[in-house]
């Protein structure tokens, strides 16, 4: 009882400026205690692994010697050479899904925001909905839907629209499955609700009557929409973007399932190295510059949109 | 022509709404598949054979109960790690907030594949032996800054009015935060144990690289998607989704009907 931090508790306790600032000792650390195991947790497997994966990109030997830091960056330089198309493709196929999500995404978070009524819950379920499938299952979906002898393929075809997209390169051979555009329509499937949510929240903040202002003050509809709707819903769209983009550059999931040898993802090369080739120095270089990508393109992005508050 | 310009909005977002709901269907369709070869993609006839034996195929309800057994210790772990943090950020002062907050911050703007990277190499310097302990590491290790965002979120939006309300009709410390402060956090604790929940029940990056030879309920798709898809399959992301709907629309009538009382 010799630490007690309890101020002795007089019958009536004299409020002064001096008491209610002198917090007790044990009292001072107690946020220290609340944050203590959390944030061991996340720098012992978040942060240390960081640093290990670090050293080991600059590795070298073999799994049977054992491997052994001998500041080798020249695997950064060979991974990179090696495997640059993995890296702009990802980045093309990200950003391409990421462009598309906004697009179908925009106006169904405009139209659950303000145009659903009483159908609002309903539509938001819908929305939550797929998630409770695995996206796996869902994934593979697609593998029947876009099918060579499928409905889809086959309006595409009589359409004329694969003749478009095989001269674009974006699919060949009459077929969808296997080809770029498989891989982005499975990317944006799988992404949509981590954009539709955010763009929902703050579409679902503008009041309604700045609309109306805009249009008693002879603004068309596509100018209220471009000049207040759009700005309004910025931080939805800013972090829409990130949420989609993010995940799905990493993503190697739809590149393994929905695509082929020439759509693979940087993912894929990093999880072969790492699970099949065990060539440790090579992914974890890989990895890293993934990493040095995906924050520099976030960063600059958050720069530029001008909402730095996300952090 | 101007009934399609009216409504542009809402036929375009309704396309979209069908786009993302259309796998679902697909899933439902096929689970009553009876397929001729090892691979569920194509129509043949109709049957209930799977349903009838949804466990029939070697290792899949393994593989379910090892997910979920994972998903609801990473959701404990997670959520009271997670509103530990929450409950410290928004309510005290220390040093190394910055820092701190951008802890948190980092593991969501990181793409999955490098953080399960970078763990399996953590995990192979140790020597640690792969399977349940690594992945349920894993997964309250990404779970957790999803947990402190909802958290946070609620416990920011609290007045801090009602507790001291509470202290100055003699309640004390313990007392003030389990009848006041934790039924007001609530809703946001259990939004971030339902994200968890489901973030780690769905995870398949980081599970595959830290599982081992474990093998949770998406690592066994994935493999299935290499082997031959069974209708099993179908059958159990039909029978998650349905149990879902119905505990969403459960909710929604028990909140609705206490609506109702409370406003006479």
């Amino acid at each position: 009882m010799t630490t007690t931090a309890a101020p002795p508790a007089p019958a009536t306790p004299p409020v002064t400026d001096a008491t209610v600032r002198k917090v007790p000792r044990r009292k001072r650390l107690v946020p220290y205690w609340l944050l203590l195991p959390g944030i061991l947790w996340l720098v012992v497997f978040f942060a240390l692994p960081m640093v290990y994966q670090a050293s080991t990109s600059v590795q070298t030997g073999s799994l049977e010697e054992g491997f052994k830091v001998t500041w080798h960056f020249q695997t950064y330089w060979d991974a990179l050479q090696e495997y640059y198309p993995h890296f702009v493709r990802s980045l093309l196929y990200a950003g391409t899904a990421t462009v598309l999500c906004l697009l179908l995404g925009y106006p169904l978070a405009y139209l659950i925001a303000f145009k659903a009524g009483r159908w609002r819950n309903l539509l938001l379920v819908l929305v939550i909905a797929p998630f409770f499938t695995s996206f796996l299952i869902r994934t593979l979906a697609w593998k029947t839907i876009l099918a060579d002898d499928g409905a889809v393929v086959g309006a595409l075809d009589t359409l004329r629209v694969l003749d478009v997209t095989s001269w674009l390169g974006w699919t060949a051979d009459d077929r969808v499955l296997a080809t770029p555009m498989a891989v982005v329509c499975g990317l944006t499937y799988n992404f949509l609700p981590f954009m539709i949510l955010p763009l929902y929240t703050s579409l679902e903040r503008i009041d309604g009557r700045l609309h109306e202002a805009a249009g008693d003050l002879y603004a068309k509809p596509a100018t209220t929409f471009r000049k207040v709707t759009v700005p309004l819903s910025m931080p939805g769209i800013v972090s829409g973007t990130l949420l989609t983009f993010i995940p799905a550059s990493g993503d190697y999931v739809n590149a393994e399932l929905l695509g082929s040898t020439d759509t693979k993802m940087v993912g894929s090369v990093i999880q072969s190295q790492f699970l099949r080739v065990l060539d440790y120095p090579t992914a974890a270089a890989l990895s890293f510059i993934l990493m040095a990508v995906v924050l520099v393109v976030v960063t600059v992005y958050i720069r530029r949109s001008g909402t730095e508050d996300l952090v | 022509m101007r009934w399609i310009r009216r409504n542009v909005v809402v036929v375009a977002g309704l396309l979209t709404l069908a786009y993302m709901i259309l796998p679902n269907l697909v899933v439902m369709v096929f689970s009553f598949n009876k397929p001729k070869g090892r691979f569920n993609y194509e129509w043949q006839t109709f049957s209930l054979d799977a349903w009838k034996d949804p466990c029939g195929v070697a290792d899949l309800c393994g593989s379910l109960t090892l997910s979920f057994q994972i998903a609801v210790w990473a959701t404990i772990g997670a959520t009271v790690l997670g509103t530990m943090i929450a409950f410290a950020l928004v309510r005290y002062r220390f040093r190394a907030r910055g820092a701190i907050n951008s802890l948190i911050f980092l593991p969501m703007a990181m793409p999955e594949v490098v953080m399960a990277a970078s763990l399996l190499t953590l995990f192979l310097n140790m020597g640690a032996e792969l399977g349940f302990w690594t992945v349920l590491i894993a997964h309250i290790m990404f779970c957790l800054s999803f947990v402190v965002t909802a958290v946070k979120a609620r416990v920011m939006s609290m007045d801090p009015k009602l507790e001291e309300a509470a202290r100055d009709l003699y309640a004390g410390p313990v007392q003030t935060f389990v009848r006041v402060t934790l039924p007001i956090a609530a809703p946001g604790i259990a939004a971030g144990a339902l994200l968890a929940f489901a973030l780690s029940f769905d995870d398949f990056i980081i599970t595959n690289f830290n599982a081992g030879s474990s093998v949770t309920f998406p690592m066994f798709v994935w493999g299935s998607a290499q082997r031959g898809t069974p209708v099993q399959i179908n059958v159990i992301g039909t029978a998650m989704f349905a149990i879902a709907v119905l505990m969403v629309i459960g909710g929604q009538l028990v909140g609705s009907r206490r609506k109702k009382a409370a406003t006479p």
